[in-house]
């Protein structure tokens, strides 16, 4: 969707700003925001895209005067009763419904070690050759989709070179509104910044963008 | 704390000077209470999780990385050909890290990593993003305008060095190996670790010479 979230290239927000020493957490609920969406995750009632597009559905003024850990905040209790873990009664009151069974948690303190360096892959086994090869021309479609997706506005419709192969991924645009991993080659594309931005950008500078074969066609 | 105003800590001041905790802090606090009741989360693993991340997974992880390719010629050169395998060598993997690629600074090229659409970022090696890598600043400016950036933060790069800005679209995450500073041979590993920050690892800074300090 070309939400507010595809910032690449927009202008007025003004300088980076890096803060001094700063914490991990700047209050103790940003830390259990950040804890209670990893673990409530590991009920896997929904997947890291469409947790990416929950944020991004977030209404565009919202998504702009919220931090980083409200929106987390925002999104995983949209999720939680979307996906059914909660009812929206519970989530205004407070308190579980006395008629619903008591569960579980999946993860205890004991597994944290484990769940912190346990490696996950979002790469995908295909017997589909790939489309392009390394060094190869490509050009962005022109398309603009309405839900999830991970090619930015700012590189569609422009031609850059294939660098890394990845080989096979789970799909975002599929897997976010959970129609299927659908895996499908991943590549890097470079781009010329003169590509993107014209004449006043740097001819020795590149971006970079990790695309899906279907976002690409032969230049 | 958006970009634009500060942060929304744990508590606000009211009128009459008595700490009260923030809207924001009430409603963590309801959420998690009910999910413990409901038994969705166990509270113990919640603080474990929040502990790991603030005392455990860090940018020291990345800093050793760094110092290893610098010191072992045969490790550099496994990192940039598998970094997810040679990183995990010195016992780093996890979320967020399961499809690692070093970015290797040369004399004639610097990188620079950003994620334009979220804030995608290499916790098993960096630990979780600052502010201001989440910023909308940052976010929309690194790739339209990286040298501006970079001279804000205080880098500054010959206009024919070639700077590569790699926006992470996908789980494939992306840290900088930095060039190695001068005068640095006789330096051991953990001291070659200290003089790499985590702003080295994302680009938008260069390795302190050794009587410096890493930020």
């Amino acid at each position: 969707m070309n939400g507010v979230h595809d910032m690449g290239g927009m202008h007025g927000f003004g300088p980076v700003r890096p803060e001094a020493d700063e914490p991990v957490f700047h209050a103790p609920w940003e830390g259990k925001v950040y804890a209670m969406r990893r673990l409530v995750g590991a009920w896997r009632r929904w997947n890291i895209d469409a947790g990416r597009h929950s944020i991004e559905r977030m209404p565009a003024a919202e998504y702009l005067r919220t931090s980083y850990y409200e929106k987390w905040l925002q999104s995983l209790e949209m999720l939680m009763v979307e996906r059914g873990l909660i009812t929206a009664a519970e989530l205004a009151s407070g308190r579980a419904d006395p008629a619903a069974p008591k569960m579980t948690p999946p993860v205890k303190a004991a597994d944290i070690p484990v769940i912190a360096t346990a490696r996950g892959s979002s790469e995908r086994e295909t017997s589909v050759p790939p489309r392009f090869a390394i060094g190869q021309k490509v050009r962005t479609r022109k398309i603009n989709p309405v839900g999830h997706t991970r090619i930015p506005r700012y590189v569609r419709g422009r031609t850059g070179t294939v660098e890394l192969d990845h080989r096979a991924h789970v799909f975002p645009d599929s897997n976010a509104d959970f129609r299927g991993e659908a895996p499908q080659r991943l590549y890097t594309v470079s781009f010329a910044a003169r590509e993107l931005w014209g004449d006043a950008a740097n001819p020795a500078d590149a971006v970079l963008v990790d695309l899906w074969e279907e976002y690409l066609e032969p230049a | 704390m958006g970009d634009n105003h500060d942060h929304d800590h744990d508590h606000v001041h009211d009128h009459d000077g008595q700490d009260v905790p923030s809207a924001t802090a009430l409603r963590v606090k309801a959420l998690e209470s009910l999910l413990v009741e409901k038994g969705l989360v166990d509270p113990a693993a919640l603080d474990a999780l929040i502990d790991t991340y603030e005392s455990k997974i860090g940018p020291r992880n990345g800093a050793r990385v760094v110092a290893r390719a610098w010191a072992d010629p045969a490790y550099k050169q496994r990192l940039l050909k598998d970094a997810s395998s040679a990183i995990a060598e010195l016992g780093y993997s996890g979320a967020q890290g399961e499809h690692m690629v070093v970015v290797e600074n040369t004399p004639s090229v610097h990188n620079l990593v950003v994620c334009t659409l979220c804030s995608c970022y290499p916790w098993p090696v960096l630990g979780l993003p600052p502010v201001w890598y989440k910023s909308y600043a940052y976010r929309s400016r690194a790739v339209i305008d990286p040298r501006g950036v970079l001279a804000e933060l205080g880098v500054s790069l010959a206009e024919d060095v070639s700077v590569r800005v790699w926006d992470s679209t996908s789980e494939i995450r992306y840290l900088v190996l930095p060039l190695r500073p001068p005068n640095t041979d006789n330096l051991e590993e953990e001291a070659l670790a200290d003089l790499v920050s985590r702003d080295s690892m994302i680009g938008v800074a260069l390795p302190v010479a050794p009587e410096g300090r890493a930020r």
